[in-house]
C-alpha cells in the first residue's frame, strides 16, 4: 500500500492550519467590538466559502490562481511559483475553505472576553502586544483552539476545490479523499475503505481530544477559581 | 406579518401537488419515451430529440444525461428510461447479462475518435501524438484512466507509444471529460486527450491531432430499447432514426464519425 496520500494530506493540512491560525486570529483580534464601515462586506466575504459549493471556489481559484490568472500569471513570472496542479494548490484550497470555521471561532472567542481586564493592563502601562500575548490570547485560547481543530479537520477533508486547482497527479497531488474518490468510482473498494478508515480515525479522535482537553480545561479553571 | 407569511407558504406547499396533478393531466395526451444517454451525446441528441417530435406529434422525448456507467446503474436500479445510450460496450453487456435491455433491439450507431488538443496559448504546438515525448510542456490532462471512459482510451494510446511511463508526472487525472477540457482552455494544461465530439462542443481548444484508430480499442456507441419500456415501438422507432442516415448525418455534425 502506497501511504504517499497520508502524508500528503497530513503535510497540507498542517501548512494551511498554520496559515489560517494565525491569519484567522489577526483578522478577527482587529476586527474585534470594531465597527467601521464595511466591516460586515468584509465579514461577509471572510465566511462565504463556507456556504459556497466546493466547485464554485475551485472555479474561482482557478480563475486567480491559475497559470493566466491574475495572481496566478504574477506568481509565475516573478517567483517562478505554480500554483495550480501542485501540492500548492491543495494547500491554497484547504486555506480558502477553513479559514472562515477559524475567523468565526476566533471572532466570538474575542468578543465575549471581558475587555475590562484589557482595559486594566492598558491602564498600567502594557503595550498592545503585551495585552494581546499575556491577557486576549491566553483567556480566548479554549476557543481558538476549537477552530484551530475544526480548520484542520476541514483542512484534511476537502476535496471538491482541491481536485480542480491541484488537479489528480497520482503520486504528486492526490490526498486522502482524492484516493477514496478514485477508488469508489473505480471499484477498488479494499483501497476505499483502507483510506475511509483512516480519515475516519483521524477526524474521530481529533475530535475526541478537542472535548477531553477542553472539558480538562474547564475543571482546572474552575479549581482554580474555588481556590481563589 | 408572521402569520400573514406562514398562511401563504401553506397554500404555496398546498398547492404543490396541484400543480403536479394538472402537468401529469397534459403529460398523459402525449407519450413520453425517457431516454438516457451518454454525456457526449448531449448536443446530437438535443437536436435529434426536435426531429423526432416533429415527425412525431403524439410524442415528447426526455432526455437524461450523465456517464454512461451511472445510467446503467441507475437503469439497473430500476429508473424509468425506455432507450439506453451508451459510451461503451461493457455498460450495455452489463444490462443485456441481467436481462434490462431488449436484446435483439441492440445497435452500435456511431464511433467517436481520440483528438490531441490545445489552446491558444501554446505557442508553437506539437503536431502528432508521438512529439508529446519531447513537448516543453508541464501538464497534460486526460480523463482518470479507470473511471472515466475516454481516459481509459487514451492510456492505450500513450501505452502504445511508449509515454505511459515517460509522462506520467506530468498528467494531470480529471473526473470527467468537461473538466479535461477546462484544464485546457483555461492554459493551466498545454495538452489534453479527449473525444473528438468533445473538442467540437468547446470554440476554446484546437485539434492538433487524431490518434490512429489501431492504437486503442474501438470507442463504440451501443444503443438499444430498455426490456421494461411503455412504448417500445415509438423507441425503436428513435433508434431506427438514430442510426440511420439522418442520425449519422447529425452525429457528423457533432465530431462523431
Amino acid at each position: 500500500m502506497d501511504y504517499s496520500p497520508l502524508m500528503l494530506s497530513l503535510k497540507v493540512a498542517a501548512i494551511s492550519t498554520t496559515v489560517v491560525f494565525i491569519s484567522g486570529v489577526f483578522f478577527a483580534r482587529a476586527f474585534a467590538r470594531k465597527q467601521f464601515f464595511g466591516k460586515s462586506v468584509i465579514e461577509a466575504i471572510f465566511i462565504l466559502p463556507l456556504v459556497l459549493p466546493p466547485t464554485v471556489v475551485g472555479f474561482a481559484l482557478l480563475l486567480l490562481f491559475g497559470k493566466h490568472g491574475w495572481i496566478g500569471k504574477w506568481l509565475l513570472e516573478w517567483f517562478d511559483v505554480q500554483i495550480v496542479f501542485t501540492w500548492l494548490g491543495a494547500v491554497i484550497a484547504s486555506i480558502v475553505v477553513s479559514f472562515p470555521l477559524m475567523y468565526q471561532s476566533a471572532a466570538a472567542a474575542f468578543n465575549s472576553m471581558d475587555d475590562r481586564i484589557e482595559n486594566a493592563a492598558r491602564t498600567l502601562g502594557a503595550s498592545e502586544w503585551r495585552v494581546f500575548r499575556t491577557i486576549s490570547f491566553p483567556l480566548a485560547w479554549p476557543g481558538l483552539l476549537a477552530g484551530l481543530v475544526l480548520s484542520f479537520a476541514r483542512g484534511l477533508g476537502e476535496f471538491g476545490a482541491t481536485l480542480m486547482i491541484a488537479g489528480y497527479i497520482p503520486g504528486k497531488t492526490d490526498t486522502i479523499p482524492m484516493s477514496i474518490y478514485f477508488a469508489v468510482e473505480s471499484g477498488q473498494m479494499e483501497k476505499a475503505v483502507f483510506w475511509v478508515v483512516i480519515i475516519v480515525a483521524l477526524g474521530f479522535s481529533t475530535i475526541l481530544w478537542l472535548n477531553w482537553w477542553s472539558r480538562r480545561n474547564m475543571l482546572r479553571y474552575a479549581n482554580e477559581n474555588r481556590s481563589r | 406579518m408572521k402569520k400573514f407569511i406562514k398562511t401563504m407558504l401553506l397554500l404555496a406547499i398546498a398547492a404543490i401537488p396541484l400543480g403536479c396533478a394538472n402537468k401529469g393531466e397534459e403529460g398523459m395526451k402525449k407519450k413520453e419515451i425517457a431516454i438516457s444517454a451518454a454525456a457526449s451525446l448531449t448536443d446530437a441528441l438535443t437536436e435529434l430529440k426536435n426531429v423526432y417530435e416533429d415527425e412525431h406529434d403524439d410524442v415528447f422525448i426526455t432526455l437524461n444525461f450523465g456517464s454512461s456507467r451511472k445510467l446503467a446503474t441507475q437503469i439497473e436500479q430500476g429508473a424509468t428510461a425506455d432507450i439506453f445510450l451508451s459510451a461503451s460496450l461493457d455498460d450495455m453487456e452489463r444490462l443485456k447479462e441481467q436481462g434490462l435491455i431488449n436484446e435483439s433491439t441492440i445497435v452500435d450507431f456511431t464511433e467517436n475518435s481520440l483528438v490531441l488538443i490545445t489552446n491558444n496559448v501554446v505557442q508553437i504546438p506539437v503536431s502528432s501524438y508521438e512529439q508529446l515525448g519531447s513537448a516543453k510542456s508541464d501538464h497534460i490532462s486526460m480523463g482518470e484512466p479507470d473511471t472515466v471512459p475516454s481516459g481509459r482510451y487514451a492510456k492505450e494510446v500513450l501505452e502504445h507509444l511508449q509515454l505511459w511511463t515517460p509522462l506520467q508526472d506530468k498528467l494531470v487525472m480529471g473526473s470527467d471529460v468537461r473538466q479535461v477540457l477546462t484544464h485546457v482552455e483555461m492554459g493551466n494544461a498545454d495538452y489534453g486527450i479527449v473525444y473528438a465530439s468533445d473538442a467540437w462542443s468547446s470554440d476554446k481548444v484546437t485539434v492538433v491531432a487524431v490518434a490512429d484508430s489501431s492504437w486503442h480499442s474501438n470507442i463504440i456507441y451501443p444503443g438499444a430499447v430498455v426490456s421494461d419500456s411503455n412504448y417500445p415501438a415509438e423507441a425503436q422507432d428513435f433508434l431506427d432514426l438514430l442510426s440511420g442516415k439522418k442520425g449519422s448525418a447529425v452525429l457528423q455534425k457533432y465530431g462523431f464519425k
